[in-house]
């Protein structure tokens, strides 16, 4: 008989392996920060600095992983969720997402916040392969697959509202004239782009005037009144909380009385239509993905229910009026799902693999009829809004849901 | 009348003359022990801290310049965020448009910061302690403003920013990017501490610090108190300017954002915290600025701004010197510790 030697072992190792490794291959396959008990998750947000008021969405995402660690993780593993602050600079973004990968060695990137930041790292996490997952930022370069294989986004983005007001425009008010207000910057272009893409080549003819602004002007009320002069009867208004209020009061003041098309970036009762007067606000329309948790509609549908039941037990000392919180609420749940796909296979790649193939998934704080949707050539999960017109109150939701896709 | 070279260093009130004991003195042995450590380093520890220390050392240098300015010449500025922020994107332009080597970057970051120093410090000659930090301040405040300005979007990529290419080591050096990087960084941050240290040893030198100490004697002594304002501006320019283009290359991005007012503030605390008027201590600052916001977000994500303001708190109240000046009283009091007093 052979001598059972600890050569012999080592030798007979590898066919042992490959014996056990086939059928077992599907089953546990771990990448980086990955065990049996737990999956490490990295993230930077804006805890200081001056954009300090997004922190919000950091915080109520270490709650909604507590809760989930609370009811058991997702396939039986916890879930370690470190988020860094990077105040909003680029440079401490760098550092601290190389401390999260290198030195905490987390599985993947989830939801860091702000579009120069995710810049930043964007070529270090795609050298490195480290998933990028559903980045927090509307600009639009997040959904390329070709060249960003690692980085994938999620909330709608600019151009995809920009189309969806295209094509209302389009269904509805085919004759008019449009005269676009927008922030001179790569998010005021992204909607700007989304609504010419949108109108294809009735563009030229439709849009009659384009007045741009800088966040440095002190208000927009010359831009107003030139766009006023071109004769337009529908007012595409890109603009930030502050210019947006302005421009309301002063299309009222004036005496313009367009069909005003407001950005959602800009939708907020409380932050820009009660500054600009509610009055003063009737009949404007903007679109919506997640549900309004200020609207007394909701109180008895079962996903605010529980939204607010997460609240008052996990995050009591947030703001439930507060949208970001909705947000932060929603969008880990496409994590979870996402990592429930993968099963036992958390490798980065398939981590990737799963991102990208999501199919009518429906988180329950996206308004009814809204779906995730990804495929390997399609890294925007969330595409579809819904119009919403401002009745004096609230928000009134009105018309099916738009898709509004994103071709280059 | 010939002056002993060791005495010009009393002056500069930086130099632990006082100490020397045997041939090599303490100070040569100190700083021969760090450069050998430094050299040590990056083959022991993560390529993560690696990058931290290249940090470190690119901030030493922004505060050195600040140092230049502040400490050495007594003028004041809050500006320095800008300057910081034209040698970053002079690097990345240089390196996006033109395909320039990044090691040709920095003298071309420095020639452009020192002009546009020199001729800030110009108006800035009629500008005293608070004005001129007002007039700083304002310089900070518009430049990200300007970077964003949509003529100049070709050049500066507008709020995007540039992205930049790291610079792999030359063929045949057995490092990876970050090691490179690190050493390549210390080799520049040697030379011009070195460099800084003998300007401040010279007559220029001297003639810098007398108007600090009193103008009005200094340009008795027929010091041209105007020229040496103005250049010394355009000098400590340069350095935060390398420095800016440093930490353009390690980082790989720049972007308006990266070079807001509260970037001059941190150099402002690095500078206080290392020590004011010293030139190793411009380290230690760089050591504070990158490291204490760490330590405090680990103590409390929630209060990290205020942990940082007690821990700032702390440091002023134990070092009121700073770390230079801690570590001159310390070593003084272990000197004269078994002497008669």
């Amino acid at each position: 008989m052979k001598k059972i030697t600890r050569r012999s072992i080592l030798t007979a190792a590898p066919g042992a392996i490959a014996l056990v490794a086939l059928p077992a291959r599907a089953e546990k396959q771990y990448g980086p920060g990955v065990t049996d008990a737990e999956i490490k998750i990295g993230n930077t947000n804006f805890y200081s600095g001056p954009a300090s008021s997004y922190g919000v969405i950091g915080k109520t995402e270490t709650a909604f992983f507590n809760m989930l660690n609370e009811q058991g993780g997702v396939n039986g593993r916890k879930i370690t969720f470190i988020s860094y602050d990077d105040a909003y600079t680029p440079p401490k973004t760098v550092e601290q997402t190389r401390k999260l990968v290198e030195s905490d060695g987390v599985f993947l990137i989830f939801n860091s916040l702000g579009t120069p930041t995710n810049t930043a790292v964007q070529k270090y996490l795609n050298q490195k392969q480290v998933p990028q997952l559903f980045v927090g930022t509307g600009a639009t370069k997040w959904g390329d697959p070709k060249h960003f294989p690692w980085t994938i986004g999620w909330q709608p983005n600019y151009q995809s509202e920009g189309r969806i007001y295209a094509t209302y425009i389009l269904e509805q008010r085919a004759e008019s004239k449009i005269a676009v207000l927008y922030q001179n910057d790569d998010y005021g272009k992204d909607y700007v782009k989304g609504l010419k893409d949108g109108l294809g080549n009735k563009a030229k003819s439709m849009i009659v005037a384009e007045a741009p602004y800088e966040t440095t002007d002190p208000t927009v009320d010359s831009q107003v009144v030139n766009l006023k002069a071109s004769g337009a009867d529908i007012f595409y208004d890109i603009a930030i909380p502050k210019f947006a209020a302005q421009a309301i009061r002063k299309t009222v003041e004036i005496g313009w009385k367009p069909l005003h098309i407001l950005n959602s970036v800009s939708n907020s009762v409380g932050g820009v239509l009660q500054p600009a007067g509610l009055d003063n606000s009737k009949d404007i329309l903007s679109t919506f993905y997640l549900k309004d948790p200020t609207d007394p509609g909701w109180k008895d549908d079962k996903g605010y229910k529980d939204w607010v039941a997460f609240m008052d037990k996990y995050y009591p000392e947030g703001d439930k009026t507060n949208g970001f919180t909705v947000y932060a609420y929603t969008i880990p749940q496409t994590l979870v799902q996402v990592l429930k796909q993968c099963g036992d296979d958390l490798t980065r790649e398939n981590v990737m693999k799963e991102a990208a193939n999501l199919h009518d998934l429906e988180p329950p704080m996206l308004l009814p009829g809204i779906r995730v949707n990804t495929s390997p050539t399609d890294f925007f999960p969330v595409k579809q809004m819904q119009m919403g017109r401002f009745n004096g109150e609230r928000w009134e939701l009105f018309g099916p849901i738009i898709t509004g896709e994103v071709h280059d | 009348m010939t002056v002993p070279p060791r005495d010009t260093v009393a002056l500069a009130g930086a130099s632990p003359r006082v100490l020397v004991i045997a041939k090599p003195s303490t100070r040569q042995v100190i700083i021969a022990a760090a450069i050998v450590a430094a050299l040590v380093i990056p083959f022991v520890l993560k390529s993560f801290f690696v990058f931290q220390l290249t940090l470190v050392m690119v901030y030493g240098l922004a505060i050195l310049g600040l140092n230049l300015l502040t400490g050495f010449n007594g003028q004041f500025s809050l500006g320095h965020s800008a300057f910081y922020g034209i040698g970053a994107y002079t690097a990345a332009i240089l390196m996006e448009q033109l395909d320039l080597a990044y090691y040709w970057t920095l003298p071309c970051a420095g020639a452009v910061c020192f002009v546009v120093g020199f001729l800030f410090g110009l108006p800035a000659l009629r500008l005293q302690g608070l004005y001129l930090a007002l007039a700083t301040f304002a310089l900070a405040t518009a430049m990200p403003q300007i970077l964003k300005f949509q003529p100049l979007e070709p050049l500066t990529g507008g709020v995007q920013g540039i992205v930049i290419l790291k610079p792999d080591p030359p063929p045949g050096v057995p490092l990876d990017p970050d090691q490179w990087l690190y050493f390549f960084t210390l080799a520049v941050l040697l030379m011009m501490f070195a460099s800084a240290a003998n300007l401040m040893k010279s007559r220029t030198g001297r003639a810098i610090m007398a108007i600090r100490d009193h103008p009005i004697a200094a340009a008795t002594m027929g010091i041209n108190t105007a020229l040496y304002k103005t250049l010394t501006f355009g000098v400590s320019a340069f350095y935060t300017g390398v420095a800016g283009a440093l930490g353009a290359i390690a980082i790989q991005f720049v972007a308006p954002d990266s070079f807001t007012f509260l970037l001059s503030v941190s150099l402002l605390v690095g500078l206080v915290v290392g020590g004011v008027g010293s030139i190793p201590g411009s380290l230690f600052g760089g050591v504070f600025v990158l490291f204490v916001p760490n330590i405090a977000e680990r103590v409390s994500t929630g209060l990290a701004g205020a942990i940082y303001g007690i821990i700032l708190l702390l440091v002023i109240y134990v070092m009121p010197s700073g770390a230079a000046g801690f570590v001159r009283f310390a070593a003084a009091r272990l000197q004269s510790k078994g002497k008669p007093r």
